[in-house]
């Protein structure tokens, strides 16, 4: 509650403009950049955790993988200069960098490689995606430069999977420290971790490719909104990637010192519901549900209009992506006589469980709001992330809860066993069993339009919309990603203007 | 004295204990899984139950309190599950900010204070009382957070003379440090001040009421003097009180502030380890936390017996 006090204050002291800001002038010749982020990483061992806040540190800067994922969302090559694909898609043969070194000095081979693959599918890997790996069958290293993976099945996905921050190259005399004393082979070299203030790094001198534009970077840890846009303002950070308070935005917009871009992430943002609840295994109470919500209000009253509204799980900027927003327009009376023909013309009570991300807390009471205006009342639960997982996640003890799912494509969860949502469909499983086998990418893309037609088809849960990414940054700050295909602050292309 | 130091002693140990065992039943309770929390939602079963066996989370509860325990009393505080690093490497961290800002509070705050709550009772229901009063009304009022926006507004935002926030640390030179901390320790300060302040006067004017300072006025001393030579001191006890709680306070109880000036001190740190379930690092913390309240109470009893002779003496001492 204080902390929602401090932020509106904050918000409404910095919206009336009751000191406007003076200019900070860059520096002609800065070299070196610091970015604020709002949580900070557990640790820098992007193999050992979950959290984004590690990929948004280490990802591209510090550690590489085979493959890398771009600005655009597209896999290019990293540590694997080219590979070449069987014919049957089971065989990759990758050809990997010459004169690559780790930070530490020691030198990278394909010995490296098969370390750091058969670590994370090991049997005590704590690996957070050791399901990117299943579909390994066995890393060879015929030479020192040639890696050859065998696949047990067909992974059309393989590649961009390669890119993960979860499959980055590590070096077994390393690995162990990465936690604290990350040792990789990017462009950047970790130099110290201030724990809960900051982590600094420097430019690889020995750098494989090409040099890093700046010669130091600092990634500062703000966790509290109001404190972020002083932070700007006063000129301690240049940068923020991700910026946590939406409602200041209008007021960088407005200041010629600063480039304010909105981008897109992976984040759908849902109304996800217990598909085996008492009433919510009924398609027709889902739809009802579906047709309550006004997704406009929910990121205007919510996200202050940032956001993108979706009607299945899927990212709009996807080539693969089928607008369905349409498919349950806002329409109260439809819902009601949906309900009603259901058996809940009297009402329902269901419970909404809400994790901390304001975006979830916010969003929450709005849906609550619409939801209330068709005769389902809900008691709103505000969960810890801990109790979070535990009780919905993990026990699907819920009815309803609001969360931002972030991983990339990841339309596949609706196919998993004992997932959260208890969506158990054997054409949606046969669909993405079919995906996976294949390769072409026009036929891929078919089957994925097809994989969002059936979850809006079913309803599964209430698609609210794509997360936006609203970026701060000094005016002549240039190269940093504008949108994220993966969790991501890629520092590599990041210069001032001369 | 012996007796007194011995009591507290054992005060101290007790506390600590019981202490220990709340807080281990608190976390025992707690819904949340810490290695689930780490490795998020596309974890898979054996992935977790690896971690668990790693972290120890797989012994049973009884065996891992007396593990704890054994851990404390030989002085290793045992390993952060989310940071990976001892946790008494992150205690170190934060205490080196932790403290000094504690220290630099409450040194301003009494600065201020005592001379402004000593002035308005001298000057009781005058021009002069009915100021420091008024101020200090506002600067109870005045919830800090707000005050620290403020000052974030105008010496960071608008002159840009010192940081928005953060801590350069120490090893970054003493003034970049100390700039980093003032306008926290000012946040921190000014409220404490006006309660202090209030406590001071209102303690002071009661003391003046005396018998013993009528009859030192009576013997021909004047008002002043008799204030400063008598009252003051006899006015001190319940401000050391108040002080003594202040401290306390502030070395833990500052995470708004750490929050507004996103400081990496103990608070925040307490505060994260709770939300990431790095219990060992909660449990570490309120035992700290216990040990030095406790710590700052024996300091301000020994205060008491400085400024009360009558409470040195032993046996019947409060």
């Amino acid at each position: 509650m204080k902390q929602l006090v401090v932020r509106s204050l904050a918000a409404g002291l910095f919206a009336a403009g009751l000191l406007g800001g003076t200019a900070g002038a860059a520096l002609a010749a800065k070299d070196s950049l610091t970015l604020g982020m709002v949580l900070e990483p557990p640790h820098l061992d992007p193999t050992a955790g979950a959290a984004a806040a590690i990929d948004e540190v280490v990802y591209a800067n510090i550690f590489e993988g085979l493959t890398r994922i771009d600005r655009r969302g597209e896999v290019q090559p990293a540590l694997a200069e080219s590979w070449t694909i069987s014919g049957d898609g089971l065989v990759y043969t990758f050809r990997l960098q010459g004169g690559v070194k780790y930070h530490d000095g020691s030198d990278f081979d394909s010995a490296d490689v098969k370390f750091a693959l058969d670590r994370a599918m090991a049997e005590d890997s704590t690996n957070a995606q050791k399901g990117l790996f299943a579909p390994i069958a066995s890393v060879e290293t015929p030479d020192a430069s040639t890696v050859v993976i065998t696949l047990k099945q067909v992974a059309g996905d393989f590649l961009f999977n390669l890119g993960w921050g979860d499959a980055v190259i590590v070096a077994p005399e390393s690995a162990a420290e990465n936690k604290n004393n990350p040792i990789g082979t990017g462009p950047f070299k970790f130099d110290r971790w201030v724990k809960g203030d900051r982590v600094e790094m420097s430019r690889n001198p020995d750098y494989w490719g090409e040099a890093a534009g700046l010669a130091k970077a600092t990634i500062k840890i703000i966790p509290d909104p109001a404190a972020a846009t002083a932070a700007l303002l006063a000129g301690d950070v240049d940068a923020f990637a991700n910026f946590p308070a939406p409602e200041a935005l209008g007021q960088f917009e407005n200041d010629p010192r600063f480039t304010v871009a909105v981008g897109s992430t992976e984040g759908e943002t849902i109304l996800a519901m217990n598909n085996a609840g008492a009433a919510l295994k009924d398609v027709r109470v889902r739809r009802a549900l579906a047709h309550a919500i006004d997704r406009k209000a929910v990121i205007d009253g919510a996200m202050f209009g940032y956001g993108t509204p979706i009607g299945s799980h899927f990212a709009p900027h996807h080539p693969a992506y089928v607008d369905l927003t349409d498919r349950y327009l806002h329409d109260p009376e439809k819902a009601k006589a949906l309900l009603a023909e259901a058996g809940y013309g009297d009402g329902l009570s269901l419970s909404l469980k809400l994790p901390p991300p304001s975006y979830a807390r916010r969003s929450g009471e709005v849906v609550a709001a619409q939801l209330a205006a068709v005769g389902v009342k809900t008691e709103i639960i505000q969960v810890e992330w801990a109790q979070w997982l535990d009780q919905v996640f993990k026990g699907r003890d819920y009815d309803l809860t609001i969360v931002s799912h972030t991983e990339p494509m990841d339309i596949g969860i609706y196919a998993r066993d004992d997932y959260y949502f208890n969506y158990d469909d054997a054409g949606f499983k046969a669909l993405m069993a079919k995906l996976g086998a294949t390769l072409d990418e026009a036929a891929r893309n078919g089957l994925l339009a097809e994989a969002q037609e059936k979850l809006a088809e079913d309803s599964v849960n209430v698609f609210l919309f794509q997360f936006a990414k609203p970026g701060v940054w000094n005016k002549d700050l240039v190269g940093l990603w504008e949108n994220s295909p993966v969790q991501a602050n890629d520092l590599t292309e990041v210069n001032w203007k001369e | 004295m012996a007796v007194f130091l011995l009591q507290r002693l054992a005060a101290f140990i007790v506390t600590l204990l019981v202490a220990s065992l709340v807080v281990f039943l608190v976390m025992e309770v707690l819904p949340g899984d810490p290695a689930a929390l780490m490795l998020g939602v596309s974890a898979r079963p054996d992935t977790l139950a690896a971690l668990r066996s790693e972290m120890g989370l797989d012994l049973p509860a009884a065996q891992r309190y007396l593990l704890w325990l054994g851990g404390l009393v030989s002085g290793d505080l045992g390993t952060s599950y989310t940071y990976g690093v001892p946790v008494w490497e992150l205690v170190r961290e934060r205490i080196g900010l932790s403290l000094p800002l504690a220290l630099i509070a409450i040194c301003l705050s009494t600065l201020i204070a005592i001379p402004l709550g000593v002035l308005a009772a001298a000057r009781h229901n005058k021009p002069a009382d009915v100021g420091v009063m008024g101020f200090t009304q506002l600067g109870v009022a005045v919830p800090n957070f707000w005050f620290a926006i403020l000052l974030i507004l105008v010496f960071a935002v608008h002159w840009q003379v010192l940081p928005a926030g953060g801590f350069a640390g120490w090893d970054a030179g003493f003034w970049p440090a100390l700039k980093t901390l003032l306008l926290p320790a000012v946040a921190l300060a000014l409220p404490q001040a006006a309660i202090l302040a209030r406590v001071t006067r209102s303690s002071v004017l009661e003391t003046l009421g005396e018998d013993y300072v009528r009859t030192a006025r009576a013997k021909g001393l004047t008002r002043r003097a008799a204030l400063w030579r008598h009252a003051l001191r006899n006015a001190l006890i319940p401000v050391v009180t108040i002080m003594g709680l202040q401290f306390s306070f502030l070395l833990a109880g500052t995470i708004i502030i750490e929050n507004v000036f996103y400081l990496p001190g103990l608070g925040r740190l307490i505060f994260q380890a709770i939300a990431q379930r790095d219990l060992i690092v909660v449990k570490d913390l309120v035992i700290l936390l216990a040990a030095s309240v406790v710590a700052v109470n024996f300091i301000v009893d020994l205060l008491y017996a400085v400024l009360d002779p009558r409470l040195r003496g032993g046996g019947h001492a409060g």
